[in-house]
């Protein structure tokens, strides 16, 4: 038991990296969330490591004039409470003073002598008695006040509802959802079969179309992009089709896709042990049905990380989406829209960042559900050992 | 019913040459076990029978037809690997009715048929599990019943038992030697590196070595009358003593072989005498190694032995058990 906890200098170190990345991950994500929760005010003020804390904000008011005043007693009152009116915040006074050089002259509750033997106490609570032994006139009616308010910690969904409705986030994400879903389906479709078949079937040639793909991996994207464009549009037009249109995108990623694809998944399928194949080929099974019973359910791993690689890369990608479709609302992806908004509205930290999160809640979402398929051994018990 | 024939049968992968020229009769309902050291080409011969390697020359029968270029589905064949090869993602019952679901049988008749080989194999508890959650003689066991479900006319066993511990290989070995009993006209072929295997189970035995047939026959025929060096070797444990020089001059061949059991001692000092290096008392019996002229000899002794290490022996062979060897290996007439 003892030895397990020693710290040995390759453990420690490894647990530090991992740490480490934790953290790097973690709090710019964290940063992002809270930040996009907050107040649009609070979001200039302070930064979102303090959203949990009271802000104190300094704010100014006009007392009311002398229309309100009260007599009694001898004494003239006029009172109030200072989170009324049109730019009031909630909150609860700490301090106030009557000079704007120092707002936070007097503690709250406490009462402040003013000229021509008025007193003034403002209440945490907001409240305030403004008291003279004669009575108002204007001339000495409606003063200023300033306070300082501490203000609990406020989160709003207000940010979102403005993203996703008034923005066109919610319509960009619709748009990258119909961009990124079949281009991730259609690759694994198709890489599914043709890994099967370069894995376990004899076929002329086998080697070399296979090292044709190794090959098409290192294809830089922005080589062929222009001339991928140029066929798509000649054929659409051949065939009568429009040049910028869901399909194009579909098409092009499944083109760039697919080589890493059938790589990833005829390594793996083409290491599932031989005799469970060749058992299959005995229990009268075609390649087809070995493929469909046997093969499919047991690469399940190797296609779930090969969808999370292609839909982060689709869902993330914005050259692509640039060049093979329109920038019209109907078409415009979530990165193209994140670019213009970061354009239109850059100063508005509170929409940037809530579109931001939009943005990634569906990789996050995609990951989360996909991870455990990278560590579960589908293959235990079929083999020896196993 | 389903015989198997090879007629000169030959296998190479490039310019590896694996089986040289093989003819073998397997007659139907018969038990027989390829036997050999490793790399011998005794599991390529079994999965050229198979169908899952093509043979290179050479025909290849099963029941009167001609199989050479016929699949292995179609041969009337079921094959027991190795390493189980049970679909790890399947249920018990899913892997013994996945033949009969690739030949389209009915819902009903494939669960029928799949609970009554549960039933044979005891393995009914068994059906909804995977394979993982099964131990290693009853994954073996999943892997029989796959065989069996499908009535093929001829089983194929790749060294089914090598992967278990040696107290469940001999109830496995019990157990098939079982399921022959009940299936006496299914043909099974089995291949093996343990002689122990070969000769408790088969009716005949096919000695391999190089990728070729050194002898057939049964069990008891190769034990007796072994027609090699390395046949006389092989079979049998502990290993036959090979004696040459002057003992075997005198019976007029290069070498003599005898087998353990066949020494007596002898008061008088004889041709083959030597000390005693060693001992291994097994309870029922005693194996001496005696250190001598012509090498280390392995003498058998039943019950517990009374000689001491050390002491000197004089060895004299039964005579009516010497199997006598020529220059070339094979036994003299």
């Amino acid at each position: 038991m003892l030895k397990r906890f020693s710290l040995e200098p390759s453990r420690i170190a490894l647990n530090l990296a991992v740490l480490l990345i934790i953290a790097l991950w973690t709090f710019p994500t964290a940063g992002l969330l809270i930040s996009s929760l907050r107040d649009k005010n609070d979001i200039a003020a302070s930064g979102w490591w303090t959203a949990l804390s009271s802000a104190n904000v300094n704010k100014k008011t006009h007392l009311k004039d002398m229309v309100d005043q009260v007599e009694k007693d001898g004494k003239f009152t006029i009172s109030g409470n200072v989170f009324e009116g049109a730019d009031a915040v909630s909150g609860k006074v700490s301090a106030f003073g009557t000079k704007v050089q120092a707002p936070g002259e007097n503690a709250a509750g406490a009462s402040a002598a003013l000229d021509g033997g008025q007193s003034l106490v403002v209440n945490p609570d907001g409240s305030y008695v403004l008291s003279s032994p004669t009575a108002f006139t204007a001339d000495n009616s409606g003063i200023r006040v300033f306070y300082i308010a501490s203000q609990p910690p406020r989160f709003t969904l207000d940010n979102y509802q403005t993203v996703l409705f008034s923005e066109g986030i919610g319509r960009s994400f619709i748009n990258s959802l119909t961009v990124t879903i079949p281009s991730t389906i259609i690759p694994i479709l198709i890489a599914a079969f043709a890994a099967y078949a370069l894995a376990w079937m004899k076929l002329p040639f086998r080697g070399l179309i296979i090292a044709i793909i190794v090959g098409l991996l290192v294809v830089p994207l922005q080589m062929s992009l222009i001339p991928l464009l140029k066929l798509y549009n000649a054929a659409g037009t051949f065939m009568g089709a429009p040049s910028k249109t869901y399909l194009g995108i579909w098409l092009a990623h499944t083109g760039f896709g697919l080589p890493f694809a059938i790589y990833l998944l005829r390594s793996y399928i083409a290491g599932l042990p031989k005799d469970l194949i060749e058992s299959a080929q005995i229990d009268g099974a075609n390649d087809f049905k070995i493929f469909r019973r046997v093969v499919l359910p047991l690469c399940f791993p190797a296609l779930a990380s090969f969808a999370i690689f292609q839909f982060l890369w689709v869902w993330n990608d914005l050259l692509v989406a640039i060049v093979f479709l329109g920038s019209g609302p109907d078409q415009l992806v979530l990165t193209g829209k994140l670019n213009a908004l970061l354009g239109s509205r850059g100063g508005n930290w509170e929409i940037l960042t809530a579109s931001a999160f939009v943005t990634i809640i569906v990789p996050l979402t995609v990951f989360f559900s996909l991870q455990r398929y990278f560590v579960r051994g589908l293959l235990a018990g079929s083999v020896k050992g196993g | 019913m389903a015989n198997i024939k090879l007629t000169n049968i030959n296998k190479s992968y490039g310019s590896h040459h694996i089986i040289k020229d093989v003819n073998l009769d397997i007659k139907s309902g018969e038990f027989i076990v390829f036997v050999g050291p490793s790399g011998c080409g005794k599991s390529t011969l079994l999965r050229s029978i198979s169908g899952l390697d093509q043979v290179s020359s050479g025909t290849l029968e099963i029941d009167n037809a001609v199989v050479n270029d016929v699949p292995p589905s179609k041969r009337g064949i079921a094959m027991v690997f190795q390493s189980y090869a049970l679909y790890p993602h399947m249920s018990v019952f899913e892997n013994i009715g996945f033949a009969l679901e690739n030949q389209g049988l009915p819902r009903a008749e494939i669960k029928q048929k799949v609970e009554a080989v549960g039933e044979l194999l005891q393995l009914t508890s068994y059906l909804t599990r995977l394979p993982k959650a099964l131990s290693g003689g009853q994954r073996q066991r999943v892997a029989i019943g796959r065989a069996i479900v499908r009535g093929a006319k001829v089983f194929l066993f790749d060294e089914p038992l090598s992967n278990l511990d040696a107290a469940l290989r001999v109830q496995m070995r019990m157990e098939i030697a079982k399921l022959k009993r009940d299936l006496p006209n299914t043909t099974m072929v089995y291949v093996t590196h343990d002689q122990v295997e070969a000769m408790t189970m088969a009716d005949r035995i096919v000695v391999l070595q190089a990728g070729k047939v050194m002898q057939v026959g049964t069990p008891m025929e190769l034990y007796e009358n072994p027609n090699s060096v390395f046949v006389a070797g092989f079979i049998g444990s502990p290993k036959m003593n090979f004696i040459t020089g002057k003992p075997a001059e005198k019976l007029k061949a290069k070498t003599i072989g005898v087998r353990p059991e066949h020494f007596e001692f002898s008061k008088t000092a004889t041709d083959i005498s030597g000390t005693l290096d060693y001992t291994e008392i097994l309870g029922s019996d005693s194996f001496l190694y005696v250190s001598t002229s012509t090498g280390m000899l392995t003498v058998r002794e039943p019950g517990r032995t009374q000689f001491k290490t050390g002491q000197k022996l004089n060895l004299k062979p039964i005579a009516e058990h010497v199997h006598r060897f020529g220059v070339d290996d094979q036994r003299l007439k």
